[in-house]
């Protein structure tokens, strides 16, 4: 799996919804974006920040809520390399309905229950379902019975609320590079674990990282929760993507 | 306790502790302990310097592989789509009861584990199973209690496979192989299954230059045979020019799609021609490793296939300066899989063959550019590799005078369900569905379902369409459905297969598949609307378009085809004024029912259940 993009300095032109952008070679058509404010929505690739600690860009691929048509084909911009005078579609009709779609899956397959989740206000999901103004998920429910772990003396996890992102998977390793978190069995039996031993030993800013980086409740740490009350929180005032940059740089680009 | 540790720790110290060779080490493990436990993970992750979770990941992931014992004899009965339309129900149901087990579970006395598996590549010999990696074909009910007998008394897998069955034809009767698989071919092309002579390609590509050999695979104008029809020298092309100090080649014998086993039959058959294939390939594009991925359920033919690579090696036709040329160094070895469709895919093979689960990469780059650990590598078919060999030998005029303008070539199809003569059937692009249902004695079918799940579904009207990338294009599976069978059945089987099969990490994929599966399911019951029907075209395009790999994008085509070829069936089982959604209070208060201990929610339910009891 790709899990982090590296980047060049050769300088290249396309356009995303008519609007001519420079990018670099080597950088995915979401970076490109990103770097021009242009909003595409991601749930699983995630730019690297300060405050989220991230020594570099991840990108699993897996939410595909960033679908654009490149040069009239569907493409998730976030593994999607920009390359000279591609012409990229983003904020079309078909496009969001294709996201709202799947959030509206993410909402049935799992239990989002947002009024009483500690996440409410800085959730991506939550963010993304106003957005697109989800108002009653097309699909049925899945009711899906998710276990709660909650073992490890620092973190509680939360399967019920989890979009099997891959965030953690591929963020939170050790230092010689053993995950902390996988992704068990396949299919409608999908799902996150972690590895007890080494959750058992996490440290604090790996804790706090791996609560930051779950785009919703999956993952919280415990004792702490989030420090800013509801009604103050990111997007309580600020719709998803509102920004002229994108959010998940929180205009905090380097 | 400690000699068990050590028995662990020699497995994984023969594949030097390698990461890499996880899926290997694994497969062994399972093979001796029947599972992979837990604590094996804690101690696997120790030696190969892995996480838990990094190992467990793979384990489950793989359908063969498993954290609790699975019995000393593990059957895994075939539940494919041929197996249902041919009684697998009956022979189930006699497996379950003779032995005492449920399906899914192991015996008390932890002797027999009886569980299913997708379709194992018998689809023209079912019923099917798998007992111990030995395959078992040609079931009944009264077969099956009588192998549950030979297992109560103990008997070697080997022994019950002689008593159960003769063996098969060919070189299925070799000592390396001795198994009751049959051939079954029906019509021998000149291709793949023609007249082949072990080293004369090679030879013959050894005097030519790399760029000679690539622009008569050009002529020849062969495209890949396992569906997606990619001009194969152009493949070449892309991996021969990648910056790489080594390349690899991989032949993809992971056909796991259901209905498809002529693989099975070349790998029987023709495996030197798939090797030098893969010689050829290697030389036209400078790579020095090869590997063949060999599907889970073909673990029977390995011992055989080695023995074909110790010959081929000793006739100097792998190794160092193979064919006397100087520097033309190749080798194969046997990569096995675990039990996973989507390891056709082949970025998801490559995944796999390093050890990984086996899910899709996020492409680019593409295999040509970084394949098997990096590598540039190209991945074809096996029908493709062979085909590659005699187009070195024959000419690339011989072959392009064959098929069609855009398919040049044959194909070979595998044909099975409802017809008099099952197998295997070497032919010419653009022959058409008509004739390969006469050929194989089909008479006035329902249904056929052309390329396995992913592929079309076609009524009665189909006759004429022309099997070629131009036209229908396939990897070779050919089911017919007669018209006794419930059609959407196989549908619903096709549905769980996917919703199975789909490796969980794309979202689109994962929810939508299973969405489908229980949409159609709830048709079938009766309880189905006409928005069910606008809802499931809905997420289809929706899967289509937004899904990373095949699976994803393959996966509503049984549902699409059937809305559109066979709109009768469900147009039947929805209610005319169905605009509201139907409801059964009865199924959905039966979890609540179970737990205050009622029977039943209504009066009138209630009373019809006290007369029958």
């Amino acid at each position: 799996m790709s899990e982090t993009i590296e980047t060049s300095s050769e300088t290249i032109t396309l356009t995303i919804d008519g609007q001519e952008i420079q990018a670099k070679t080597g950088q995915t058509i979401l970076q490109a974006a990103c770097e021009n404010g242009i909003y595409i929505p991601t749930l699983c690739a995630l730019h690297a920040d300060k405050e989220n600690g991230l020594k570099s860009d991840i990108a699993p691929g897996t939410c595909r809520i960033c679908t654009v048509r490149v040069n009239g084909r569907t493409m998730a911009a976030c593994t999607t390399p920009v390359a000279q005078d591609y012409i990229v579609e983003n904020d079309t009709e078909e496009l969001n309905d294709l996201r709202k779609t799947i959030v509206e899956l993410l909402f049935v397959e799992g239990n989002h229950f947002c009024p009483s989740c500690e996440k409410s206000g800085s959730c991506d999901l939550q963010a993304l379902a106003y957005r697109y103004q989800m108002l009653s998920p097309r699909f049925r429910y899945a009711f899906s019975s998710r276990e709660v772990n909650a073992e490890s003396p620092k973190l509680l996890f939360d399967r019920n609320r989890c979009i099997l992102c891959r965030r953690c998977v591929l963020a939170i390793t050790t230092e010689d590079g053993k995950q902390l978190f996988g992704f068990t069995k396949r299919g409608d039996k999908s799902g996150i674990i972690m590895d007890e031993e080494l959750v058992k030993n996490i440290s604090e800013e790996q804790a706090q990282q791996a609560m930051h980086i779950c785009p919703v409740g999956a993952i919280i740490r415990k004792e702490k929760g989030f420090d800013t009350p509801f009604g103050q929180r990111k997007y309580d005032h600020n719709p998803i993507g509102s920004e002229t940059v994108c959010t998940t740089c929180n205009g905090e680009k380097s | 306790m400690s000699e068990h540790i050590a028995a662990i720790s020699d497995i994984a110290a023969k594949y030097d502790n390698d990461p890499n060779r996880l899926l290997d080490i694994l497969i062994d493990v399972q093979a001796q302990e029947r599972c992979v436990t837990d604590d094996v993970t804690r101690q696997l992750a120790q030696q190969v310097g892995l996480s838990w979770a990094d190992i467990h990941q793979t384990v489950s992931f793989y359908h063969f592989l498993s954290e609790t014992p699975r019995g000393e004899y593990t059957i895994y009965l075939n539940n494919g789509p041929v197996a249902i339309m041919q009684g697998y129900e009956e022979v189930a149901a006699a497996f379950s009861e003779a032995a005492g087990c449920s399906i899914d579970s192991v015996t008390e006395d932890g002797r027999i584990g009886l569980f299913v598996t997708a379709d194992i590549g018998m689809g023209d010999q079912e019923i099917a199973a798998l007992i111990n990696r030995v395959v078992f074909t040609c079931l009944t009910p009264e077969k099956a209690r009588a192998l549950v007998k030979d297992m109560q008394e103990g008997l070697s897998v080997q022994d019950m496979a002689r008593k159960h069955r003769e063996y098969g034809d060919g070189n299925n009767s070799l000592p390396a192989i001795h198994s009751m698989v049959r051939n079954n071919i029906q019509k021998a092309g000149p291709v793949c299954l023609g007249p082949y002579e072990v080293g004369v390609a090679l030879r013959k590509c050894a005097t030519q230059s790399p760029e000679d050999i690539l622009s008569q695979i050009k002529a020849s104008k062969l495209r890949g045979r396992g569906g997606a029809g990619f001009p194969t020298a152009m493949k070449w092309e892309f991996c021969a020019k990648a910056q790489g100090p080594e390349r690899c080649v991989v032949a993809n014998a992971d056909e796991g799609e259901p209905g498809t086993f002529k693989d099975r039959v070349l790998l029987t058959e023709r495996a030197e021609l798939l090797f030098e294939g893969m010689a050829i390939c290697a030389y036209a594009v400078g790579a020095t490793t090869g590997s063949l991925y060999l599907r889970g359920e073909y673990t029977y033919l390995r011992e055989y296939l080695e023995q074909v690579l110790e010959q081929m090696r000793a006739d100097n036709l792998l190794g160092k300066d193979i064919a006397g040329k100087a520097g033309f160094d190749f080798d194969i070895r046997v990569q096995l899989g675990a039990g996973s469709y989507v390891c056709g895919e082949e970025s998801a093979l490559l995944e796999s063959a390093e050890g990984k689960r086996g899910e899709p990469r996020n492409r680019p780059p593409f295999p040509a550019q970084s394949g098997y650990r990096a590598m540039p590598t190209v991945i074809d078919n096996v029908e493709t590799l062979a085909s590659a060999a005699q187009i070195i030998d024959k000419g690339a005029d011989w072959f392009s005078n064959m098929g069609t303008e855009e398919s040049t070539g044959t194909k070979v199809l595998s044909i099975s369900g409802d017809c008099d003569r099952p197998g295997i059937y070497e032919v010419e692009f653009g022959i058409t569905i008509g004739e390969l249902l006469d050929m194989a004695g089909a008479r006035d079918p329902q249904a056929v379902q052309v390329g396995g799940p992913s592929g079309h579904c076609l009524n009665a009207d189909a006759r004429d369409t022309m099997i070629s990338f131009e036209g229908c294009s396939s990897a070779g599976a050919i089911i017919i459905i007669g018209k006794q069978h419930d059609l959407l059945a196989i549908i619903d089987n096709f549905m769980e297969f996917f919703t199975d099969e789909s490796c969980g990490s794309c979202g689109p994929c994962r929810s939508g598949t299973w969405m489908l599966r229980n949409t159609l399911r709830r048709i079938r019951q009766g309880q189905g609307t006409r928005e069910d029907l606008t809802s499931m075209r809905q997420l289809s395009e929706v899967m289509k378009k937004t899904t990373k790999c095949g699976l994803g994008h393959t996966a509503p085509h049984p549902i699409l085809n059937t809305m559109d070829n066979f709109p009768h069936l469900y147009e039947a089982l929805i209610p005319e004024q169905s605009d509201i959604r139907v409801f059964d209070l009865e199924a959905s208060i039966k979890a609540a029912n179970a737990a205050v201990g009622r029977t039943s929610a209504s009066k009138e339910t209630r009373e019809k259940e006290e007369e029958q009891l």
